[in-house]
């Protein structure tokens, strides 16, 4: 499945929906989103992912760079992942730095 | 304002190039495109050969000199991609995930045959590994069967270095700090029972790090994790039909490279990632006050000899790259087929990036450098005095405050220990505190005087250079594990399919009165008394201890001293016998930990046997069964010190006291005590002569000896005292 992100902002949250694969070759896109996040000033940013398959380190760059480009005051949730793509997020080690959900809890991510 | 070079000059059929720079050497990710590099003094042609990942053919070959085009108008003209020795170009547009990437290398010499002496074995049909390569593909899987008519079988992949350290970075812990424990990143955690989820990876170690800590060594040294070949004369064992591998890895194929087989990411073909999954595990294992060191092998390749695989250096320039006879033939220093030329100075060079590449972008605390005293051969073979590359690693800014650690020597005599060129810098693996240790655990006499000095940080071997210059070890992955060693008189490598002809003799281990496992209680409670005297005095020593993965709960390799081609049950670490032994497991914990606890273990300069503080003890005193009079003739097999602890680190730490006496003969004695100050009293910390859990006692929780005057030692046992106030 091609990747695809959709970029939304819900109540001061920025709201990321990705799907397919994320790696080098579309990782560019992922970025423009997030600099778009941070752009906005959200206060937190959420990327949902259940129907990301596969993350290559491109993909995990990205988001390695949310996270720095976000700095710490803003809180990232991912939601919704595949194991395979939790796998990979826990075996390179961001798992520290963001909060894992099964799903879009609008009133914690929203009201944080 | 953006770099203005990111445009290509050149065109080669669809890609776009321009010139490289020469340095960095390998591939590295620039703006637009990728930089590759590569060095050979007697190549004058040399190619780019580009593979779709996991493909049998090349997608494209671009030469680094030859006809071009320019880009706007698509006029031809030669291009020449060299500065000095060094090809280099940029290629713009490479999908860097996607690519796998190697060279071909021509030069204007006869081709020699395989099994032929040589020196050019330039063979332009052949493509290579890039000896500077981040990643390298190929085995990606542990034990997975390669593809044995892939014409190209370890391939280069392109790294991002950009992790996100956060705030991390080496620990610096002094030397004198440190307790090693050196281990098996595959065998740590691959059995069954070790209860990791990726068993036998980076990632499964690094779900035992409640473990270590919990056992309390601040430093892991890893087994070889360099990219190198499981298969590398795999063979089945002709009776038990076992597959024989390289399971130790002491065969580089790339020095640059975390071995993928190792990273449970390495399935995913992903270069970065599994660089991450590594350097992950540093970055927890530092926030977790462990160092890591890694145990690097530049004396050889895996290329072997006449008659070994070309993979890389071989045929990138054979003559820079190795030690070669007048002949042509390898010189074989290493026991292995070949020798690095390590003093060549591009190869000295090679070493040095390496090195800084770990110690820069995998943060890395130390190197154990294996047959270390090739290192100080010169191109001849010959050892040097001031042997230039082992200066260059001493002295270098980037390594500064690495651990440089020699085992020092090699299979071609060389035998250094004591004496290894160390530029103020160097340590060494204290094979003589090793042999006596052993000898003396197992009940040999004569040796009372030699046992002093081990005990002492060897003064007669590193007397300028401090304790500190002293790994001591009894165990280590080479030889016997404890267990082992207090369970076998002779070595049992049958397994290993060489007629047991392969592993050391020189074993210096009793099997305590019966060879081998035995339902004898007697015979395995001396066999734990036995252990427990050995890393107890280990514990104990001045200098640097380190120990084997797996000794702390009694692993055994059922008497096989030469682990090299097992991976399997037999070398795997059997997590099951820390449920079994967790009596022997406590013992090790609240030893390692009373030395953590005591500055008096942890002295940078030598013991003076003088009171130079004004305490009215000297730093060490050596006793026997009278106190201040140690019996130090051939038939002793008794000897106490008493460490004076206003003396620690010289005199600039404040530390209780502490008696260590060791007992190897078969009876018990009563041994009169040294007194202390008033107010002071002795207290237990370890006993082996009785049974656990009295055997030990947590820092700090050490009951009070009843009778201060003497104290009556089992025989083989080691008691360990403590002054406290009371």
């Amino acid at each position: 499945m091609a990747f695809k992100s959709v970029f939304e902002i819900v109540n001061g949250v920025a709201k990321i929906t990705l799907s397919g694969e994320l790696d080098a070759a579309v990782a560019p896109a992922f970025r423009i989103d997030i600099e778009k996040a941070a752009a906005a000033k959200v206060k937190a940013v959420a990327l949902v992912m259940k129907d990301l398959e596969y993350m290559a380190s491109a993909g995990l760059r990205a988001l390695v760079f949310a996270k720095q480009k976000m700095g710490t005051q803003v809180e990232i949730y991912m939601i919704g992942l595949q194991e395979t793509v939790m796998e990979t997020i826990t075996m390179t080690g961001f798992q520290n730095s963001v909060t894992f959900l099964d799903e879009y809890e609008a009133a914690r991510i929203e009201g944080a | 304002m953006d770099r203005i070079d990111t445009y290509p000059t050149h065109i080669f059929k669809e890609y776009n190039l321009r010139p490289g720079r020469p340095y960095p050497f390998g591939a590295t990710p620039v703006p637009g495109g990728i930089n590759f590099s590569v060095f050979s003094r007697n190549a004058d042609y040399c190619v780019l050969v580009l593979f779709k990942q996991g493909e049998s053919k090349p997608f494209a070959e671009i030469p680094f000199r030859g006809m071009f085009t320019r880009p706007m108008s698509g006029e031809p003209f030669w291009g020449d991609f060299r500065i000095g020795n060094v090809f280099s170009m940029v290629v713009f547009n490479l999908n860097y995930e996607e690519i796998e990437y190697g060279f071909r290398m021509g030069a204007p010499f006869h081709k020699v045959e395989r099994g032929k002496p040589g020196f050019h074995r330039f063979d332009a049909n052949q493509i290579l590994l890039d000896p500077y390569a981040r990643s390298i593909g190929g085995r990606d899987v542990w034990g997975k069967t390669p593809d044995w008519d892939n014409i190209f079988p370890h391939r280069g992949r392109i790294v991002f270095d950009d992790f996100d350290w956060e705030s991390d970075r080496p620990l610096e812990i002094p030397t004198e700090n440190l307790t090693i424990y050196e281990m098996h990143v595959r065998g740590f955690t691959r059995h069954p029972d070790s209860e990791t989820k990726h068993r036998g990876t980076f990632a499964g170690l690094r779900d035992k790090i409640p473990y270590l800590k919990q056992l309390g060594v601040n430093c892991i040294e890893l087994m070889p994790i360099y990219e190198f070949d499981e298969f590398e004369g795999s063979h089945k064992h002709p009776e038990t039909g076992e597959m024989l591998v390289n399971y130790w890895g002491y065969s580089t194929v790339g020095f640059f490279s975390p071995k993928a087989g190792y990273a449970a990411t390495g399935k995913t073909k992903d270069g970065t990632m599994v660089a991450d999954e590594l350097r992950t595990l540093v970055k927890d294992l530092h926030q977790n006050g462990i160092e890591v060191m890694l145990d690097v092998v530049f004396n050889h390749t895996a290329e072997g000899n006449e008659y070994g695989p070309t993979i890389s250096f071989r045929g990138i320039d054979n003559i820079t790259y190795y030690m070669l006879t007048p002949e042509g033939y390898y010189f074989n220093f290493s026991g292995t087929g070949n020798t690095l030329n390590c003093n060549n100075p591009v190869v000295r060079g090679m070493v040095l990036d390496c090195l800084r590449y770990w110690a820069s972008e995998f943060h890395i605390d130390g190197f154990r450098f294996d047959l270390a005293a090739i290192l100080g051969r010169d191109e001849s073979g010959a050892p040097m005095l001031n042997p230039p590359l082992l200066e260059a690693l001493a002295h270098d800014p980037v390594l500064a405050k690495c651990k440089l650690i020699a085992e020092a020597w090699d299979a071609g005599g060389l035998y250094q220990v004591g004496s290894f060129p160390a530029f103020g810098r160097w340590a060494e693996w204290n094979g003589k505190y090793r042999d006596t240790l052993r000898r003396w655990i197992k009940g040999d006499g004569g040796l009372v005087s030699d046992l002093a000095l081990r005990l002492q940080g060897s003064p007669d071997l590193y007397i300028t250079r401090g304790p500190t210059a002293s790994i001591n070890f009894i165990t280590c992955h080479d030889g016997f594990t404890l267990m082992d060693m207090v369970s076998y008189d002779n070595k049992h490598n049958e397994d290993n399919g060489e007629n047991n002809n392969d592993g050391a003799n020189d074993n210096n281990s009793w099997n305590s009165g019966w060879e081998g496992r035995t339902d004898d209680p007697e015979i395995n409670n001396l066999r734990f008394r036995q252990i427990k005297n050995a890393f107890a005095l280990l514990m104990v020593s001045q200098g640097v201890p380190m120990m084997l993965m797996g000794d702390e709960f009694g692993q055994t390799q059922n008497g096989n001293n030469n682990m090299y081609c097992h991976d399997s049950e037999l070398s795997w670490l059997d997590w099951s016998l820390l449920k079994k032994n967790p009596d022997l497991f406590r013992f090790f914990k609240n030893c390692i930990a009373f030395r953590q606890a005591h500055p008096v273990f942890h002295n940078r300069w030598h013991l003076r046997g003088q009171d130079y503080v004004g305490s009215g003890y000297p730093d060490i005193s050596w006793h026997g069964e009278r106190a201040w009079n140690a019996d130090w003739s051939e038939s002793s097999r008794l000897l106490a010190f008493m460490l004076d602890g206003k003396h620690a680190k010289g005199g600039t730490a404040e530390d209780n006291s502490i008696y260590a006496l060791t007992n190897t003969h078969w009876e018990a004695h009563s041994v009169e005590l040294p007194g202390l100050p008033d107010g002071k009293k002795w207290h237990v910390f370890a006993n082996t002569g009785v049974t656990s859990p009295q055997d030990t006692w947590e820092p700090g929780s050490e009951p009070v000896l009843s009778d201060q005057q003497n104290i009556f030692v089992g025989p083989r046992s080691v008691v360990i005292l403590v002054s406290r106030a009371v």
